[in-house]
């Protein structure tokens, strides 16, 4: 793996800092606590620019950045979009319904036909677990993985994590507590395998069959992460609470009727009071109002489902940016190559008319 | 490719002496400083701006807000820069409307960052008037830009660089002139 470090002209090293030494975004589980601050800190710097009059760069003007969304999703879809957008990219669409893949084209075909148009950037989303990945291997240009099957969505992560920060100062030794289908939830791991560097502890509740004894050990090495069936037992003491949505899309057999879960597991005010007295709520949307959540604290002071939203699109910029800008170029798959390598001796020096 | 060094161009005295002349051209020139404000350019503008306006406090108390800019966004070579291209924060939390912003940097060359600084400007709203002061003008303008306040000019050649080093940033105070010599 290439790990460029930033240099000057002169091939001093400037900075400390670490930059991302990835071509793509595909999980945030093979990111240490260092990237993940830098892709925090990049992330914040975004947050600026939607404060602007003009909210338009042309920081990737004449750039094409392909969205291949083989799973339905309106805001994650139209978070990237904006994000390209007010980077200047262009944007090309694929929409599940819309699609060849109903006539029968496999996933490999398709993506070939999308590169075939050179975009500068695939961002996917797909209902198997591990398809950025197969993807990204096969193709040139860089790829984000907004969400594969259960396996992870790395920019949700990072737009959770940042929301904490901006509220709590910082997200180290959060005792956080996810409720929900914790079982098929790509949101809850990701959130995991990024506040779990940083000392999270996990309490994970639901009903039985969503919340199994393996996940008790997906976190980062040291990660403490344990399991209750009752809501009043999970709340006890949380900083941070993550609500999952009921994916009745998800499910294939019948579990417990709307008016059960309700009963077991809605988050509402009085529940809530568990919890430490200024604790985060975090959904990553859209919301079943009065199902997992009641309307008043959906609506209250702790929840943050909106700043949520508006960080998508600061993280999103972030990562296009980082990305697209040339700043990878020459960096390996991710997952392809999980061997360690030798920091990068000698970068290329491009040649700069800027001055500094 | 090793950096020789081929000459100093400034001592820290002449850099703060220059710094110094700089901030009474800026302060006559404008007429009136209650819109003005300095824009440093990052990174070497920012340190000094800084010193600039405190050299300003120290010619009648004058007040001057500073601002930082960070132009990675605006720059036209992203991608061949990229492995030294670091985004860092502006600031700027005065409004720019109506102002009379001086931007602030180290050395003036092609004059392709002041033009990405002015798109970053222009983005946050419609100043008055914007004008440029550089520590060095080393020539091998790309751009129709010039500086209305200069520290020195100095007659380069396209191989040769630039160096400002400041104490903020660098662990010494000078300015030389450096060449790239193959090894």
């Amino acid at each position: 793996m290439l790990f460029r470090t930033v240099r000057d002209l002169a091939g001093n090293s400037i900075s400390d800092d670490v930059t991302y030494r990835f071509r793509d975004l595909l999980a945030l589980e093979p990111l240490s606590a260092d990237e993940l601050t830098f892709l925090l800190d990049q992330s914040k710097l975004f947050q600026e620019i939607q404060r602007h009059p003009l909210k338009k760069l042309a920081t990737l003007r004449g750039k094409t950045v392909t969205l291949a969304f083989f799973e339905n999703s309106t805001r994650t879809r139209i978070s990237f979009s904006t994000a390209a957008s007010r980077l200047g990219a262009d944007t090309m669409n694929l929409q599940a319904e819309a699609s060849s893949l109903k006539k029968g084209e496999s996933l490999l075909d398709t993506v070939y036909t999308l590169n075939a148009m050179k975009p500068d950037c695939l961002v996917m989303r797909h209902a198997a677990s591990g398809a950025a990945d197969f993807v990204a291997r096969n193709l040139d240009i860089p790829v984000i993985n907004a969400g594969d099957g259960t396996h992870e969505h790395p920019s949700q992560g990072l737009l959770d994590a940042l929301t904490i920060r901006d509220r709590r100062g910082s997200i180290d030794n959060l005792k956080v507590t996810i409720l929900g289908d914790i079982q098929h939830s790509r949101v809850a791991r990701s959130n995991i395998h990024l506040l779990g560097k940083f000392g999270g502890q996990f309490t994970l509740c639901g009903p039985a069959m969503w919340v199994p004894r393996e996940l008790e050990k997906i976190g980062p090495p040291g990660c403490v992460i344990r399991r209750v069936s009752r809501i009043e037992d999970g709340l006890e003491d949380a900083d941070v609470i993550l609500v999952l949505r009921v994916q009745t899309e998800r499910m294939y057999e019948p579990t417990l009727s709307a008016e059960e879960y309700i009963l077991l597991y809605q988050l509402n005010a009085e529940r809530l009071r568990l919890a430490n007295p200024n604790a985060l709520i975090l959904h990553p949307g859209p919301m079943n109002r009065g199902v997992e959540i009641s309307p008043d604290v959906a609506d209250g002071p702790q929840s943050c489902v909106l700043e949520q939203v508006t960080n998508g699109i600061a993280v999103r910029m972030a990562l296009l940016f980082l990305l697209m800008s040339g700043a990878t170029e020459g960096g390996e798959n991710v997952l392809a190559d999980e061997a360690s390598g030798a920091p990068n001796a000698s970068p290329e020096k491009k040649e700069s008319t800027h001055a500094d | 490719m090793r950096i020789v060094e081929k000459s100093q161009l400034m001592s820290a005295s002449e850099i703060d002496r220059t710094i110094q002349r700089l901030a009474h051209e800026i302060v006559e020139k404008s007429g009136g400083t209650k819109h003005l404000a300095l824009i440093g350019v990052r990174r070497r503008g920012v340190p000094l701006a800084q010193r600039i306006a405190k050299a300003m406090r120290g010619i009648d108390g004058v007040e001057v807000p500073v601002g930082t800019l960070d132009i990675t966004l605006y720059r036209d070579d992203l991608s061949k820069v990229a492995s030294h291209a670091v985004l860092q924060s502006s600031d700027i939390s005065f409004g720019v409307d109506n102002m009379d912003l001086v931007l602030v940097d180290d050395v003036l060359y092609t004059g392709r960052t002041i033009r990405a600084a002015m798109n970053g400007l222009f983005d946050l709203g419609r100043p008055k008037r914007v004008s440029l002061c550089v520590l060095i003008d080393r020539g091998h303008r790309e751009m129709p830009i010039e500086a209305q306040y200069v520290g020195r000019s100095v007659q380069t050649s396209d191989t040769e660089i630039v160096e400002v080093r400041l104490r903020e940033i660098d662990s010494e105070e000078r300015v030389v002139l450096v060449d790239r010599v193959e090894p």
